[in-house]
C-alpha cells in the first residue's frame, strides 16, 4: 500500500463529518468511537471498556476508550503526537503502574480476565504481555544475557542447553541470529541501533508472551532495518497478538489488519486497516491520514 | 549567510578565542599551583619522615652471667622474666668506657642506650635460656638523642648549653663511631610496636591496627546501610510524600553537621546509654558510620538517578519485579557512582579525628589492639599526639606516621578504584 492508497483515501466517500474547523473544536465532537471497535468474544484477546488515564494533578490523558484487540492480529495505533497512544498501550501491561501519580480506571481484560483484578499479578501480566520500547534499550550485558534474562527470570529453561535453544530461536525469529551468532558474548549495547531494536524484540519474544506491545519500534531506524522489523512483525503474528504504535501511516497500512486512530486522548475510529485508509468514517481520521494535520 | 552576518561573526571570533585562551590559562595556573603545593607538602613530609624508618643501634658486649642477672641456673621462666637485665646492660656500656668513674657520667653512659636494651636481652634469654652464662655481642637500640645525633640533626658547633648532646658525650660517640659500634638499621620497632613515651621505642602498629579495624567496620556498616537507604529512597519510597521529603532534607542537613557533633552523639548514645566499650574501634566505627552515611546516601542516590529509566522499563517490560529490575540492572549500573561516593566518605573518615576524640580514641595506646572492643587509637590521632610531643625524634615519627596514613589511604582508594573498574560497563 503506497501513495495510491492515500490518494484513494482522499477521494473516498465520507460518512461522518462534523463541520470543518480548528483542532480544538473537533475534540468536542468525538462522542464515541466510529468504525468497528468491537469483536466477537472468542476472537478477542484484549477487551477494554471505559478506560481513562490520569497523570499527576488529575491531568487526563485518555478519555473513555472502548476497543477490542483480536487474537493473532496486528493492530496499529496512529494519531498526532501527544494524543495518548503510548499511554493507552502502557495500560495494557500495567506499565503505567510504575509511573508515580498515574491512575488508570476502567475495565481491561486479557482473555476475559480483569488485568486489574485482585488475583492478577502485574509481573505475571508483563510476562504474558511483552513490550518493545520506542528507543532500543538493551541491557548493558552480553547479547546472550540480554535474551536469556527473561527466560532465566521466569525459570523457562531447565538447563543451559534449553536456554541456548531459547536464545538461538528468539534471535532467529527476530532476524538477528545470523549477524550476531559469532559474538553472543559481546555487549548488546555495541550493536547498531537497528540491531539493538531487534535484540530488544528477541528479548521480548524469548519469554513467549501472548501479546507484544510495540511503541514506535522503528522510529529510530533506517528503511532497511525497518523493513526487517516489519517482516518480523508479519511472521510474529502467527503466534502473537501485536499492538503497534506508529507515526508512519505507510507502515500501519503495510503491516496491520486493524487500525485505531487516537485524537487528544480519545479513540476516534477503529476499523480494518484497508477501510481506515480508503474510507475513513470520521473527518478527523481523514484529515490525519491525508496529512491535513498531525 | 549574508556578508554582514559573516562580518559580524568574524569580528567576534578574535574575542571568543581570546576568552577561550584565558580560561585555559586560568585552569592551567590553578592546576600548576595546586600541584606545586602538593609537591611542597610531599617533599616536606617525606624529607622529614623517611629518616624515621631507620634507627640507630649500638653494639654491646655483654656477659649474661647468672650472678649479675640474679638468677640461678635452674630458674623458672617467671624468674627469667624478672631477672636484672638492667645491670647487664649497665655493665656492658661501662665496659665500653672503663675510664668513666664519676657517678653522674656513669648515668649518662647508661642513657646512651635505650630503655629497650634490657628488654631486648630479656627477649633473647627467654627465647633461649641456655644463653645464661655466655658472652654475647648484641646490637641494642640507642637512645633517641643519640639517634638524632647519628642522623645528623645535632650541630656540634653550637654552644654546649644549646645541645642535648654534651661535649663529653661527643667524645664517647666519636669513639663508638671509630670502633664501628654505632650503626643505622631498618626501624622494625616502628612497624611492630604500639606507642611509647620513648620515641625510639614508639611504633605505629597499634594506631594502624586501630585504623584498620575502625575503617573495616565503618565500611561494613556504612556501605550496606547507605546503599540500602539510597535504593529505598530513590526506587521504592513514595514520591511527594511528606515523610520522605522530611527524611531527605534531614539527610542533606546531616551531611553538613560538624563531625565533632557526631562524636558527642556517639559518646552520649553508644557509650553512656548502650554501655559499649570506650576507646574501642567498634564505637569509633559507629560514629564514623553516622558521619559518612549522608555522603554515601547522597552520592548513591545521584548515581541511581542517573541510570536511564529505559533500563528499568526494559526489565519491567519482560516481567521482572520491581526489586529484580533494581538489583539486576539499576544497582550494577549505579555501582561505579556508589563506589565513588563510598570512597569519598571513607577518605573523609580515615582522616577524621575530632569525633573519635569524643569517644576516647585519643588514649595513649601501647598494646596493639587484637579485637574490635580493645582500646585503640587511630592514625590521625596518633599523628596529633606525636606532633604534640616535644622530642625531636617524635617530629620525624609524626611525618613517618603521615606517610603511613597516606599509604593506607592510597591502598584503600586503589581497592575501590579496582572494584569500580570491575563494574564500569560500556553503554
Ligand atoms: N509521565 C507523564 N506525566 C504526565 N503527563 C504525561 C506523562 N506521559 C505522558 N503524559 C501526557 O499524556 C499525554 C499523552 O501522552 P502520550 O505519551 O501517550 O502521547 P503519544 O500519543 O504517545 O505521543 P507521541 O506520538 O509523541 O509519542 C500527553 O499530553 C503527555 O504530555
Ligand atoms: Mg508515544
Amino acid at each position: 500500500m503506497t501513495e495510491a492508497t492515500l490518494n484513494m483515501a482522499a477521494a473516498a466517500p465520507q460518512t461522518h463529518k462534523p463541520a470543518a474547523g480548528g483542532r480544538e473544536e473537533f475534540a468536542h465532537d468525538i462522542t464515541g468511537t466510529v468504525g468497528k471497535p468491537f469483536l466477537d468474544g472468542k476472537d478477542t484477546k484484549f477487551f477494554s471498556r471505559g478506560v481513562n488515564v490520569f497523570y499527576t494533578g488529575n491531568k487526563q490523558a485518555i478519555f473513555d476508550v472502548n476497543v477490542d484487540i483480536g487474537r493473532n492480529e496486528v493492530i496499529a495505533m496512529i494519531g498526532p503526537s501527544g494524543c495518548g497512544k503510548s499511554t493507552f498501550l502502557r495500560c495494557l501491561n500495567r506499565m503505567n503502574d510504575t509511573i508515580a501519580g498515574c491512575r488508570v480506571t476502567g475495565d481491561i481484560r486479557l482473555d476475559g480476565e480483569d488485568i486489574h483484578g485482585k488475583e492478577q499479578d502485574p509481573v505475571l501480566l508483563r510476562a504474558r504481555v511483552g513490550m518493545v520500547f520506542q528507543k532500543p534499550n538493551p541491557f548493558p550485558k552480553s547479547i546472550y544475557d540480554n535474551v536469556a534474562y527473561g527466560p532465566r527470570l521466569h525459570g523457562l529453561a531447565a538447563n543451559r542447553a534449553e536456554l541456548d535453544e531459547i536464545v538461538e530461536s528468539s534471535l532467529t525469529k527476530a532476524g538477528l541470529f545470523k549477524e550476531v551468532k559469532d559474538r553472543l558474548q559481546t555487549p548488546g549495547t555495541g550493536l547498531s541501533g537497528g540491531q539493538q531494536q531487534r535484540l530488544c524484540i528477541a528479548r521480548t519474544i524469548a519469554v513467549s508472551p501472548e501479546v507484544i506491545l510495540m511503541d514506535e519500534p522503528t522510529s529510530a531506524l533506517d528503511p532497511i532495518a525497518t523493513a526487517t522489523i516489519e517482516e518480523l512483525i508479519d511472521e510474529l503474528r502467527q503466534s502473537f497478538t501485536i499492538c503497534i504504535v506508529t507515526h508512519s501511516m505507510q507502515q500501519a497500512a503495510r503491516i496491520s489488519q486493524r487500525t485505531a486512530y487516537f485524537h487528544m486522548g480519545k479513540l476516534v475510529e477503529v476499523n480494518n486497516t484497508k477501510t481506515v485508509f480508503t474510507n475513513p468514517q470520521h473527518q478527523l481520521t481523514e484529515n490525519y491520514i491525508t496529512g491535513r494535520f498531525g | 549567510m549574508s556578508t554582514t552576518i559573516t562580518e559580524k561573526v568574524r569580528a567576534s571570533l578574535g574575542k571568543r578565542y581570546a576568552r577561550e585562551k584565558r580560561f585555559r590559562a586560568y585552569g592551567f595556573i590553578s592546576i600548576a599551583l595546586s600541584l606545586m603545593f602538593l609537591v611542597l607538602l610531599m617533599f616536606n613530609i617525606f624529607s622529614k619522615g623517611l629518616p624515621a624508618f631507620s634507627s640507630t643501634y649500638i653494639k654491646l658486649d655483654v656477659t649474661l652471667d647468672a650472678q649479675t642477672l640474679g638468677v640461678t641456673a635452674d630458674a623458672t621462666p617467671e624468674q627469667l622474666r624478672t631477672a636484672s637485665y638492667n645491670s647487664v646492660v649497665q655493665k656492658g656500656v661501662q665496659a665500653l668506657f672503663p675510664a668513666v668513674e664519676e657517678r653522674k657520667q656513669k648515668k649518662a653512659l647508661k642513657s646512651l642506650v635505650s630503655g629497650d636494651a634490657q628488654y631486648e636481652l630479656q627477649r633473647m634469654v627467654l627465647a633461649d635460656p641456655k644463653l645464661i652464662g655466655t658472652n654475647q655481642t648484641v646490637w641494642v637500640l640507642a637512645d633517641d638523642d643519640i639517634d638524632m645525633f647519628h642522623k645528623g640533626y645535632v650541630d656540634r658547633t653550637a654552644p654546649e648549653a644549646d645541645r642535648r648532646i654534651k661535649d663529653f658525650q661527643l667524645v664517647w660517640l666519636d669513639k663508638l663511631e671509630a670502633e664501628g659500634r654505632i650503626d643505622s638499621q631498618f626501624n622494625t620497632t616502628f612497624f611492630t610496636r604500639g606507642d611509647s613515651r620513648e620515641p625510639e621505642q614508639a611504633g605505629i602498629l597499634s594506631a594502624l591496627m586501630g585504623s584498620v579495624y575502625t575503617m573495616s567496620l565503618t565500611l561494613l556498616f556504612a556501605f550496606p546501610l547507605g546503599v540500602m537507604a539510597a535504593i529505598y529512597l530513590e526506587e521504592f519510597a513514595p514520591k511527594n510524600n511528606f515523610w520522605v521529603d522530611f527524611i531527605e532534607v534531614n539527610i542533606n542537613n546531616l551531611a553538613s553537621v560538624p563531625s565533632i557533633i557526631f562524636g558527642l552523639l556517639g559518646l552520649a548514645v553508644f557509650i553512656q546509654i548502650f554501655g559499649m566499650p570506650r576507646s574501642s574501634p567498634l564505637v569509633g566505627s559507629f560514629v564514623l558510620t553516622l558521619m559518612i552515611l549522608p555522603t554515601i546516601i547522597i552520592a548513591s542516590r545521584a548515581a541511581l538517578k542517573s541510570v536511564p529509566p529505559s533500563i528499568r522499563e526494559g526489565a519491567l517490560g519482560i516481567g521482572a519485579s520491581k526489586t529484580q529490575s533494581v538489583f539486576h540492572h539499576v544497582v550494577p549500573l549505579a555501582m561505579p557512582g556508589i563506589l565513588t561516593g563510598t570512597i569519598i566518605g571513607m577518605a573523609h573518615a580515615v582522616g577524621e579525628s575530632a569525633p573519635l576524640l569524643m569517644v576516647g580514641m585519643v588514649a595513649f595506646i601501647v598494646d596493639v589492639p587484637h579485637g574490635i572492643t580493645d582500646p585503640a587509637t587511630i592514625l590521625p590521632v596518633q599523628i596529633y599526639l606525636w606532633a604534640d610531643s616535644p622530642e625531636r625524634a617524635f617530629t620525624e615519627r609524626t611525618s613517618a606516621a603521615i606517610i603511613i596514613l597516606l599509604a593506607f589511604m592510597i591502598l584503600m582508594n586503589l581497592l575501590a578504584i579496582v572494584l569500580r573498574k570491575q563494574f564500569e560497563r560500556r553503554w
